[in-house]
């Protein structure tokens, strides 16, 4: 999401500061730089979690940031399911779940009048709701926390990049700090580092797309409200007429508010508190309230045009940027990471060839494309750009007053799910499916019991002994081995997991003897309903990047 | 499926004039109003993205015929 333009309402209580620290690596002189494996730069959520997936993984990463805190300002708040999946992998789900407020129900409105609700995750048995909501900070301060327990992670506050150099076999980096500048080389440059990416002007790259013309308004005020844990969102609300709004608890008693203004509005007067104070009074029907944060935005969707630039790779906002109805910023900086860090690792090891890397283009930036469909989508919808479009869009909301078609062309924000990729690391199904994950779809999760009946859950299953290429067989008796360096999951037979309910037998759509190979980052690469060694390792050589 | 552009209303006089009949008495925003209702109570009718498209490009071509038409006259 762009910001164009911050006011910070209140002084905020700084969560996290950090003192920069000279590292030895400045002492050395220009041509005896020292040379690291992986310099991440950008120390937000997506840069943070790829250097604790990576050190996970036995890399040694050096990450950068140019300031010596923690971001202030709430910015991104929901995340979902498939993050907090991939932070269960990187230790801090419990932590994330713990503070955050986890909310599957949304419901709509228009005027008075409620249209319609839904429920992003109506089933049971899974681990992890389908999104819990958190200010940015808690989750940055609880990644860099993790951070202190990774010795290969060596993380520096208050350098920033100033230069870049390309070379056949590495990256040299120019590094400004408060003694001076020093010189680092690198295999591989991750810039993490942001919608206004310096990296990205560095290696020359465009960052086209579209600005929305509409402006929203989005404060997070503090007060107890006896509202329900849910997502209300309004089309042409009584106390915000002809516009949208948004209302969301965050931990605290923090709530998100989100008011679309007209295309005309003055960011500078539309911000000040005592302007914004009305608005929220007539929202609520009180002015019980205190303002943590204010911002004006004009919201962007834009991606890079490649992800890979030689050695320099990006990932999060500095390669694509959304508007924020659908929650698909951060979450998908967080599968960018999970999608990038195995690769990187393997190449790093040679146990894949480089060209691994472009199949993180190549799913990502799909990935960014339906992330920008759907919420350019959203927006448009909020703020049709025509008088047609405006008048579509009242019978959509009229007809969804008494159908249900009408309901659901409904678009108030469309939220994150898991992307599927059309991936030249799929091997496409020999076999006749009716129902389960495809290949290139990511794994669904299911509860388990051990032998000594403890429940627990694929996932969990999945993230034990760290997350490498695993194959989830449907025990018939006669296990088809998996090959080396496979992790095994058995679901049934002596020794394997319990499926209690059936649900995974039923969400894998699994006879026995069916076998699903799954990529590090949880995806499905081939699935075999009579797997043979044969047929499984050459899933698995595509997956690893050979063919 | 296809698009379907045979005559599939035994009484297409009817069909037409219903329509006609739908809009008496409308302004022409009212008028508007109840076509962009009846487009999209159809449109989910037919339920097929492709028939959609199909009959989008058909309803397209009017504009531009009525363009070369104007362009002619000029």
């Amino acid at each position: 999401m762009a910001q164009v333009n911050t006011h910070q309402a209140k002084t905020f209580q700084t969560k996290t500061q950090f003192g920069y620290r000279r590292h030895s690596d400045q002492d050395r002189p220009g041509q005896a730089s020292a040379e690291h494996p992986v310099v991440i730069v950008g120390a937000g959520p997506v840069g943070l979690s790829l250097a604790i997936d990576l050190a996970q993984r036995g890399q040694r990463v050096v990450l950068l940031d140019d300031a010596d805190r923690i971001g202030e300002g709430s910015r991104a708040i929901c995340f979902s399911k498939r993050s907090l999946e991939y932070w269960d992998r990187l230790g801090v789900g419990d932590r994330m779940v713990e503070k955050g407020v986890v909310w599957s129900v949304g419901r709509i409105f228009h005027g008075e009048q409620q249209l319609y609700q839904f429920n992003l995750l109506p089933e049971d048995g899974h681990k992890r709701p389908a999104f819990i909501n958190l200010q940015q900070y808690y989750a940055e301060a609880y990644l860099v926390d993790r951070i202190g327990d990774l010795p290969d992670i060596n993380l520096r506050w208050r350098n920033k990049v100033t230069a870049l150099e390309q070379r056949n076999d590495s990256i040299a980096l120019t590094i400004e700090t408060p003694e001076g500048a020093y010189r680092l080389q690198a295999q591989y440059v991750v810039a993490c580092d942001g919608a206004r990416s310096s990296l990205r002007q560095m290696v020359g790259a465009e960052f086209a797309g579209q600005v929305f013309e509409d402006q929203f308004l989005i404060a997070d005020v503090k007060m107890t409200a006896e509202f329900p844990t849910e997502r209300w969102f309004w089309f042409d609300p009584p106390f915000h007429a002809g516009r949208s709004a948004l209302l969301h608890r965050q931990p605290d008693d923090v709530w998100r508010i989100d008011l679309q203004l007209n295309r005309y509005a003055d960011p500078l007067v539309e911000k000040q508190p005592e302007n914004v104070r009305p608005r929220i009074a007539r929202m609520l029907g009180h002015d019980k309230f205190e303002f943590e944060w204010i911002s004006l935005y004009k919201f962007q969707c834009r991606r890079m045009d490649r992800f890979l630039h030689g050695r320099v790779i990006f990932a999060g906002d500095s390669a694509h940027q959304v508007s924020p109805f659908g929650a698909r910023g951060a979450n998908s900086g967080l599968e960018d990471a999970e999608n990038l860090s195995w690769k990187l690792d393997r190449v790093l090891r040679g146990t894949s060839p480089a060209s691994l890397l472009e199949s993180y283009h190549v799913e990502r930036s799909a990935a960014a494309d339906e992330n920008i469909r759907e919420s350019t989508r959203s927006t448009d919808f909020m703020a049709p750009n025509s008088h047609q479009e405006a008048r579509l869009r009242k019978a959509v909301l009229s007809l969804a007053k008494e159908t249900e078609f009408g309901k659901r062309m409904v678009n108030g924000g469309r939220l994150s799910v898991p992307c599927s990729y059309y991936s030249p690391l799929s091997s496409h199904d020999a076999d006749a499916w009716a129902g389960g994950p495809p290949p290139g779809c990511s794994m669904l999760d299911a509860p388990v019991a051990t032998r000594e009946s403890e429940q627990a859950y694929l996932t969990d299953a999945f993230r034990k002994g760290g997350t490498d290429f695993t194959l989830l067989s449907f025990s018939n008796g006669a296990a088809v081995a998996a090959p080396d360096g496979v992790k095994d999951i058995r679901i049934g037979g002596t020794g394997g997991l319990a499926d209690p309910s059936g649900l995974l037998a039923k969400r894998y759509d699994a006879e026995p003897g069916a076998a699903y190979l799954l990529r590090p980052d949880g995806y499905v690469a081939a699935r075999f309903r009579h797997p043979t060694r044969e047929a499984i390792a050459a899933a698995l050589s595509r997956a690893q990047g050979f063919n | 499926m296809p698009l379907s552009t045979s005559s599939n209303f035994a009484r297409p006089d009817d069909a037409f004039r219903a329509i006609v009949e739908a809009h008496r008495g409308l302004t022409d925003e009212q008028s508007a109003d109840f076509d962009a209702a009846l487009v999209l109570i159809l449109a989910n009718h037919i339920g097929d993205i492709d028939v959609l498209r199909e009959a989008i490009l058909l309803a397209k071509r009017r504009m531009i015929d009525g363009q070369q038409q104007q362009q002619q006259q000029q």
